[in-house]
């Protein structure tokens, strides 16, 4: 089991002939994912050549419109690799078409568009993952956005960040045990999926049995997730946060990463989270030692 | 800084008296010709300009250029005052806060207003709460001419102001969505004699991501007051914060970053209490041009005394990391004078370790692990400052 995307998820590509989407079409394909067309209107109707997981070549459609890849493929999964310019238009175009879900890896989408995307997804049927994050991978079954596959395989541990390269050595870290599923929820002020989301469908998965959450500096996500997990994770969680020593009015690389006036520092995420017996790494390496007394005493 | 985001005002119909801008006390007496008794005020990013002195009243031309004689040069939280705004005086009779902001938390906006402003309106909201009202912005509707009138009643603006508050807000508004601002904050908003509502100070914070579509914020970087590092890195287009450090520190990925100055400081505690000297994210594609130059700005630090590059290999394969940084160490030559400490993990590691044992640079150390790593740059980033202390 796993979260959100699984082996029978059906995968489009917004941007599929651009640069970033033509390599990282390629490394999902690789990863095992069922990646059956992709959306430029300028190129609809072509095809683009890729190299499937058994090694045989695999004719990839160009559709014009995701409604269009929809009803041609079934697809149930977008992942946008879309210029910032143009990612709010390609969003709200992938909710009119009702997909399932969104990864948007786009970095550097202003955020009065996220903030305009996002009004415009409530009550409607698409989760948005991102943007500005690495997506979600299901290890041995599927991957939607850029995680190297060859991280670590399938295990117990289901995993939540904001932040790409720290799922990353985290997945690392726990190798010899394992993920249901990574998502990387990312560092923008705006996003779609929360951490409280992903705890809530981890608590939910039967195959996850315990969590590890990556947070970092600005905003109140890690608090509020703290009192989500207080009231309904029954799962083991525990916690790391990242930026202890950042400074005061400084954004530091993600646009969300900043402490301002007082809040959104990583001590105060780090009690909060220890408040809700959450256990806190003070390393990623300490973090993933606590995972494992963990897995260990299950 | 205020006259900037009064320029903005004026752009989009705020009511507002745009002064003159002075960067010499010369400047500041002719202003004041022209303009009669007059506030000659700091121009810095920082609130509270007027207790620390930055903001004085000056009813002859004479006065203005003494003002401004001993405001321009004057530190304010930190930042040098270089030019002063010549503003006539007004007459005021009360001062309102406003302000249209980014609410992280609700994934939309959110207007603050209070008719009790002039003051910290943080000061308002702890003595008095109930004068500070929040009203919650739809981000799919924005403020229309009924959204706006619903935000002039809440805060409780005067009668004889609500329709010139109305016409603010929805003039407010378009600054906030126009400019692509975060934040858009007038205070005082204030009620002039003869019942003129008009804004006397404000501030405006720009999303940085939306610059594609604004040619002209470029224009507001204030680059004289900008960290000569932080400017260098800048215009390399490298993602740089200076610290107070000693241990530069380079990596991939702005969530590992973080993690590393943590990992670096916990370490430093052992070692004389050195600390991370720098934020640096040279993001996915460590090319030997992109280390040399974050190299090269980490290098110019004079306080920094060693440096852990910490890169994990996702997409960008160790290897290619590994030959960036011997690129990296053969573009900067001689000038490349400080120990190395190098973390390298993930995809294709062992060819990437083999690379940099093969080369084995005399600056070069390779540590398996980031806490070991983390702990050896803080080391020799102690031992390297006793000895220069001895």
């Amino acid at each position: 089991m796993s979260i959100f995307l699984n082996k029978d998820s059906k995968v489009i590509v917004q941007g599929i002939t651009g640069g970033e989407g033509t390599k990282h079409t390629a490394l999902m394909l690789k990863a095992g994912t069922n990646v059956v067309g992709g959306v430029n209107a300028r190129k609809a109707g072509t095809t683009v050549e890729h190299t499937g997981a058994d090694g045989n070549t695999v004719e990839l459609p160009v559709f014009g419109t995701v409604a269009e890849a929809i009803e041609k493929t079934g697809a149930d999964v977008s992942v946008a690799f879309v210029p910032p310019a143009f990612t709010k238009d390609a969003v709200i175009e992938a909710i009119d078409a009702e997909i399932g879900l969104l990864v948007i890896i786009t970095e550097g989408v202003p955020v009065q568009d996220s903030a305009e995307f996002w009004a415009y997804a409530q009550g409607k049927k698409t989760r948005i993952i991102g943007p500005n994050c690495p997506g979600i991978i299901t290890p041995g079954e599927a991957l939607a956005g850029i995680t190297p596959a060859t991280i670590s395989g399938s295990g117990p541990i289901g995993l939540v960040s904001k932040s790409g390269t720290l799922t990353y050595q985290m997945m690392f870290e726990l190798r010899d045990y394992g993920f249901t599923t990574a998502i990387g929820i990312g560092g923008d002020p705006i996003i779609g999926t929360t951490h409280i989301d992903a705890l809530e469908a981890f608590e939910a998965d039967p195959d996850t049995k315990a969590i590890v959450m990556i947070g970092e500096i600005g905003g109140d996500a890690e608090e509020k997730a703290a009192a989500y997990i207080q009231a309904h994770v029954t799962k083991p969680v525990v916690g790391y946060v990242a930026g202890f020593t950042a400074p005061e009015g400084k954004t530091m690389g993600h646009a969300g990463a900043i402490v301002a006036d007082g809040a959104g520092t990583a001590q105060g995420k780090k009690e909060a989270l220890e408040a809700a017996g959450v256990k806190v790494g003070k390393t990623p390496s300490e973090t993933a030692e606590l995972m494992r007394e963990i897995l260990k005493g299950l | 800084m205020e006259y900037q985001a009064k320029e903005l005002f004026a752009k989009h119909d705020v009511p507002v008296t745009l002064g003159i801008v002075a960067n010499t006390p010369d400047e500041a007496k002719v202003a004041a010709e022209q303009l009669g008794v007059v506030v000659v005020k700091a121009q810095v990013k920082a609130g509270g300009r007027g207790k620390a002195g930055g903001v004085k009243l000056a009813k002859t031309p004479d006065e203005a250029f003494d003002h401004a004689s001993n405001i321009l040069g004057m530190q304010i939280k930190g930042l040098t005052v270089n030019r002063v705004l010549i503003a006539p005086a007004a007459s005021i009779q009360e001062e309102y806060y406003f302000s249209f902001l980014l609410d992280r938390a609700n994934r939309s906006y959110l207007c603050i207003a209070s008719v009790e402003g002039g003051v910290e309106i943080e000061e308002v909201a702890k003595t008095n709460p109930d004068a500070v009202k929040q009203i919650p912005i739809d981000a799919g509707t924005g403020v229309d001419e009924a959204k706006a009138r619903e935000i002039v009643a809440e805060a409780g603006f005067p009668e004889a102001l609500v329709e010139q508050a109305v016409t603010t807000v929805l003039t407010l508004w378009k600054v906030f969505v126009e400019e692509d601002a975060t934040l858009v904050e007038v205070n005082p908003l204030a009620r002039l004699e003869g019942d003129i509502l008009e804004a006397l100070d404000g501030k405006v914070s720009l999303d940085e991501n939306a610059e594609f579509r604004h040619e002209d914020h470029a224009a507001f970087e204030d680059k004289a007051a900008a960290d000569p590092l932080e400017a260098k890195a800048k215009e390399k287009g490298l993602n740089y914060v200076k610290l107070d450090g000693e241990v530069g520190i380079i990596g991939n990925g702005a969530g590992l970053v973080m993690s590393t100055l943590d990992v670096v400081a916990y370490a430093g505690e052992k070692h004389g209490g050195v600390k991370p000297a720098n934020f640096l994210d040279i993001g996915g594609g460590a090319s030997a041009q992109v280390m040399a130059d974050g190299l090269d700005v980490i290098l110019n630090d004079a306080q920094v005394k060693s440096v852990f590059v910490n890169v994990f290999g996702g997409i960008t394969s160790c290897d290619a990391v590994a030959n960036g940084i011997v690129g990296a160490l053969d573009i900067l030559g001689d000038e490349a004078s400080k120990p190395l400490v190098v973390r390298l993990d993930g995809n294709n590691v062992e060819e990437g370790r083999r690379i940099l044992n093969e080369k084995n640079h005399p600056l070069v150390t390779l540590v398996d692990t980031m806490d070991g790593a983390a702990d050896r740059a803080a080391e020799l980033a102690n031992t390297s400052s006793n000895g220069e202390g001895a």
